[in-house]
């Protein structure tokens, strides 16, 4: 075997050293690793009231480029505030607001580019706001109207975007970030200068797919960021419940992947570290995996009530770190904020949501020959015949189906 | 034409493709280098490099990720599950995610041309975990493809026709005849349908169905009943999902008697969706019960095999039944 600076070719295949024990150091002593051997600090360039560290690296960021991050953590807080009282009229049937987590999600979007393909888990609406995604367009999925481009197929907050480079979100947990490896091995191939971010949550990362997708990524070196939103719960479960390792970067590392914890509730702090994986990733084609430490401060989901698991005082203990107050400061302090066409900018927003909802709640439901289509690139036989005994039997009982009695075409 | 078993044929098909198209792309458990553990993926390393033919690391919910990732990039992989006893694990990937990456998303993405492949099927000794026949869990997802040959000229057209089909295909191999099975296979491309039976032999008195290794079973009873007497008309169902009701039960409607035969389970078995809808179908046709002719409802058995096995004998004592009822 020759040896190249740790590198050992073998019958002329590469092959690491280590891996094959020959590189390892050797012990006579029991060597009990106890955790936490590697200490895996938190990037933090904003303290929790707005200024800035003395000694911090700073990313190159101007006002036009933070004015549309702040603008875009208010726009998702009112679309969040005014959804979580639409689904309590009973208006929507769901929704899942990201308060707290603004900053993880806006501010690592905001150092992407366009062509970079996003697959989120559902607490990411900030990421697709801030890539253009209109008001109109979250309203129409969460009405599940026929201008949903689901087809009202899926639960509200389910969104996707082709155009904008969004992956259409599922709720099963974690099945994303296998494919995100994939997704980024194919952009790769494709010689695309461009890569793939995978959004999560701490609990998902317990999902096997979560293993697989990391190992996966750094084993075929696949140009892509895995962001974990490390909120400190999962449901009612507390992230003390869901690991005892050292968080999620701790995982990283034992998978070969070079990895950066952040703190999630410091906006430039994100954008710096997001920047900073993007680089590496495109130009060394490998994962990145980023840790943001945050906090949930909303509710799981609607169909949730936090105080059954977790103290009012904690949820306080959070609220004083506000992502969206810390940026604030620092746009003040920069002299960056005109504070009354931020008030008009909000005020417009919460009519514009009102305007759109009103207006989505208005649009039919797509036609019964939707609910066949795009199982297959065209329907069979089989789903041809099914459909057309059901046109058939909404004839009957049309009071029964009233979103689609009136506009059966019997073909 | 050359000689090929199904192994050369399986390859010979996955070369056709990756010469055509770059963005096809072969991967799984040892099929790089090393060319496969049944040497399906022989040479295409060697050919197309370690960028379109890779190993994996050892996890099929993450083969099975990574492929609807590719998949939906636009790429078109051909991801193998070593044996379909462990694309179990690749279930929820399956189910939850391929088959339905095209309608959650309204048409915008999909998984419409990753092709699975994986070897299936018993007498081979393989026991509990190198024997199954998993073809029914999967017939039970909407917008998946199901397809399974049942020699060497079948296994490249409907091969050729699964990476090229715009829908999610599970591409069976029945791993028996792997090498078992040698026929003439055209060097040209050439592509056979999707969704279509074959009407292998003409017959009057009874419809035998069977699909993948089980349809020379079939074909070796009828000879058995046509000492009898008894006229046999033989299908290769070929695609599970969607299936040819139509060539089913026009066949039945002529003969009257239907028997199934697969190597899986009886009880929630193919089987089962077939006899209901040609009942439905053909009632006023048939002139006896529906014969299943199917394993049993145990798990895959190693010293048992032949026992467990619907073979050529138990399916000509079920013509006969049929024919007599």
């Amino acid at each position: 075997m020759v040896n190249f600076g740790g590198v050992g070719y073998i019958r002329g295949f590469m092959v690491d050293e280590r891996n094959h024990l020959s590189d390892v150091g050797i012990s006579h002593k029991v060597n009990v690793i106890d955790k936490g051997t590697v200490d895996i600090p938190m990037l933090q360039i904003l303290q929790p009231d707005g200024s800035v560290h003395s000694d911090a690296d700073m990313p190159e960021i101007d006002k036009e480029a933070a004015l549309k991050i702040f603008r875009t953590m208010h726009y998702i807080r009112v679309l969040d505030e005014r959804m979580v009282g639409a689904q309590r009229q009973g208006r929507i049937s769901f929704y899942l607001a990201c308060s707290g987590e603004e900053a993880s999600i806006i501010g690592s979007a905001a150092a992407l580019s366009d062509n970079d393909m996003i697959m989120s888990q559902y607490r990411e609406q900030g990421a697709l706001a801030y890539r253009g995604y209109r008001t109109e367009q979250f309203m129409n999925q969460m009405f599940s109207n026929k201008l949903d481009p689901n087809k009202g197929r899926q639960m509200p907050i389910h969104y996707g975007d082709k155009a904008l480079n969004f992956m259409t979100i599922s709720s099963p947990l974690g099945t994303q970030i296998p494919q995100a490896a994939g997704y980024a091995y194919g952009q790769k191939m494709a010689g695309n200068e461009a890569l793939t971010i995978c959004y999560f949550g701490e609990g998902a990362a317990s999902e096997g797919d979560f293993h697989a997708g990391l190992n996966m990524a750094s084993v075929l070196n696949c140009p892509v960021i895995f962001f974990c939103r490390n909120n400190g719960y999962a449901i009612s479960t507390p992230a003390n419940e869901q690991f005892s390792g050292d968080g999620i970067a701790s995982r990283g590392l034992g998978y070969g992947i070079k990895t950066i914890r952040v703190d999630g509730n410091d906006v430039l702090a994100v954008y710096l570290a997001t920047q900073k994986a993007r680089e590496i990733a495109l130009k060394e084609h490998c994962p990145v995996l980023i840790e943001a430490m945050t906090y949930r401060l909303a509710a799981h989901s609607t169909s949730d009530d936090p105080t059954g698991y977790r103290s009012k005082e904690e949820e306080q203990k959070w609220r004083v770190k506000d992502p969206v107050q810390r940026f604030e400061n620092w746009m003040k302090s920069k002299d960056w904020l005109d504070e009354e066409q931020h008030k008009q900018f909000v005020e417009q927003t919460r009519q514009e949501v009102l305007a759109a909802m009103k207006k989505a709640e208005q649009v039919d439901i797509c036609e019964i020959d939707d609910l066949i289509n795009d199982v297959y690139d065209a329907p069979p036989w089989h789903l041809k015949e099914q459909l057309s005994e059901l046109k058939k039997h909404i004839s009957l009982y049309p009071e029964a189906y009233p979103k689609t009695s009136g506009r059966i075409r019997h073909d | 034409m050359i000689k090929m078993n199904m192994l050369q044929a399986i390859n010979n098909a996955l070369i056709t493709a990756m010469t055509e198209d770059e963005k096809v792309m072969v991967f799984g458990e040892d099929v790089g280098h090393f060319g496969g553990v049944f040497r399906a993926t022989s040479n295409l390393q060697q050919q197309f490099g370690k960028g379109r033919c890779f190993n994996t690391p050892l996890t099929e919910q993450g083969i099975i990720g990574f492929a609807n990732g590719l998949a939906s990039q636009g790429s078109v992989p051909v991801a193998e599950i070593q044996f379909g006893d462990y694309i179990f694990p690749a279930f929820d990937q399956i189910v939850n995610e391929t088959a339905k990456f095209r309608y959650r998303s309204g048409g915008q993405f999909t998984c419409g041309t990753l092709t699975i492949r994986t070897p299936y099927g018993g007498g081979i000794a393989g026991g509990l975990y190198h024997s199954q026949s998993p073809e029914a869990f999967f017939a039970h997802i909407p917008g998946m493809k199901i397809v399974i040959p049942r020699n060497p000229y079948q296994a490249k057209g409907l091969l050729l026709a699964s990476i090229r089909d715009d829908n999610p295909v599970l591409f069976m191999e029945p791993k028996r005849l792997y090498r078992a099975s040698v026929g003439e296979v055209p060097e040209e491309d050439y592509e056979l349908p999707l969704g279509k039976a074959e009407v292998v032999k003409k017959g009057e008195h009874i419809t035998l169905l069977a699909w993948g290794a089980q349809v020379e079973v079939i074909e070796k009873a009828a000879e058995m009943a046509e000492k009898d007497g008894i006229s046999c008309e033989i299908i290769d169902l070929r695609s599970i999902l969607p299936w040819d009701a139509e060539t089913v039960s026009e066949s039945v409607k002529k003969t009257g008697r239907l028997l199934i035969n697969h190597e899986a389970p009886q009880t929630g078995g193919f089987a089962s969706e077939i006899s209901a809808t040609v009942q439905e179908r053909c009632f006023l046709y048939l002139e006896s019960p529906i014969t299943r002719v199917c394993g049993l409802d145990t798990p895959y058995p190693l010293a048992h095999e032949k026992e467990y096995m619907p073979d050529h004998l138990k399916t000509y004592e079920a013509i006969k039944r049929c024919v007599n009822f």
